[in-house]
């Protein structure tokens, strides 16, 4: 087992440099080591001045995803020891503009989920005196899968369409309109298809799969897209198709 | 990237998009191969119009259009357009679930059985234009 283990880290200073530009550390070789450990690592005894978003070390909070060999990848959950020997390169994830080091702006997505309201919504509400909007097992099951999305932004980085038509409002935003267009105390259904329809919605997806195939918590929002391709499909026949389906 | 926001966050590094992007990965080269077979689905189609519209013509130009099906070029040009069209068909119906969630009696139906009802309905669908067209 090797001693130690180097690190090639993407910098980005912008008060210093016009461009990126990687920097090699080598730190020591632990075996439960993830690669985030490595990086506080380098923090707290190497470099102190390496910037990157870090939080809950535990595949939960969502903030540590990061280009690891290429790949993205939750830093959290990515041990030294699962990669292949030699130098690990490290690099903010892709399709986002960079602000500093690994550290990436999240802005359009956080817009683009606010366009898919992505909370109950209720054309009334029950008073409260009514007591609280129940739930069965099975009901629960049907969105349980899409409400595990850590926002990690990992999906967006695997998405090659959200790379070359950066309008797409993307995997997780579309998954998350799922969750709620599935739960029975919903009733947004069809002001969140009126967005998602648009042609920066689910019809820009091309169906690569690779959001599915990198998702931590198994959302496979390339599912949660395809069947609401279908949805949509039948809508359309509907209300145009069929002559007793006018809206 | 948004470039709405280029104006407002000139330091903000945003790293372009190569053109050989899709052999970044290998399952990006899987999926644009399965895309470019999309190519020979619509030759197929086109072939298919065409051979109607000679079979609705004299019958010299007909014999004429099977002489040049049957051409070694022709013959072999349709062997990869075959195969590629297998390929496209196949791929999308073992995809089909991702986009189908039935329920029969509160259960969820599992995959396997929504790929081979596609295939069940290919066949069946295939066998049919087989028996008229070899019937009549
Ligand atoms: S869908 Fe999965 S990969 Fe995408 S943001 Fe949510 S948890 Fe991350």
């Amino acid at each position: 087992m090797p001693d130690t283990v180097t690190l090639e880290v993407q910098r980005y200073r912008p008060e210093e440099e016009t461009g990126p530009a990687w920097q090699r550390y080598e730190v020591p070789f632990r075996p439960e080591w993830m690669v985030l450990d490595a990086l506080n690592y380098i923090k707290d005894h190497l470099d102190g001045t390496l910037s990157y978003r870090w939080a809950c070390r535990m595949g939960v909070c969502g903030s540590c995803g990061m280009l690891v060999n290429g790949e993205p990848v939750l830093t959290c959950a990515t041990y030294l020891e699962e990669l292949p020997h030699g130098s690990i390169r490290v690099e903010p994830l892709r399709g986002f503009p960079v602000i500093r080091d690994l550290i990436f702006d999240l802005t359009d997505f956080l817009n683009k989920l606010k366009r898919v309201s992505p909370w109950l919504v209720r054309k009334k509400e029950q008073p409260v005196a009514d007591g609280e909007y129940r739930q069965t097992p099975d009901q629960l099951a049907e969105y349980k899968q899409y409400s595990m999305c850590i926002n990690c932004m990992l999906c967006y980085s695997a998405c090659p369409i959200y790379e070359l038509e950066p309008e797409f409002i993307g995997p997780a935003a579309i998954a998350l309109a799922q969750r709620y267009n599935h739960d029975s105390r919903d009733e947004g259904v069809q002001a969140r298809m009126d967005v998602l329809s648009q042609h920066d919605g689910i019809w820009a997806c091309t169906f690569v799969g690779e959001c599915s195939a990198v998702c931590p918590t198994n959302v496979d929002p390339a599912a949660a897209i395809q069947r609401y391709k279908l949805s949509a499909t039948l809508d359309w026949v509907k209300s145009t198709v069929l002559p007793w389906g006018k809206r | 990237m948004n470039p709405d926001y280029r104006p407002y966050h000139p330091k903000w590094h945003r790293t372009p998009i190569p053109i050989f992007w899709w052999v970044r990965k290998r399952a990006y080269l899987k999926f644009t191969a399965r895309e470019l077979t999309s190519l020979f689905v619509a030759y197929s189609a086109v072939l298919l119009m065409v051979h109607v519209r000679a079979a609705g013509g004299s019958e010299e130009a007909y014999e004429r259009f099977i002489s040049w099906l049957q051409s070694p070029l022709v013959v072999a040009l349709h062997v990869v357009v075959f195969i590629a069209l297998l390929c496209h068909t196949v791929t999308w119906l073992n995809l089909a679930p991702k986009a189908m969630v039935i329920r029969l009696g509160g259960r969820r139906l599992p995959d396997a059985a929504i790929v081979l009802g596609h295939y069940a309905a290919w066949l069946s669908v295939s066998g049919l234009l087989a028996w008229v067209l070899v019937g009549t």
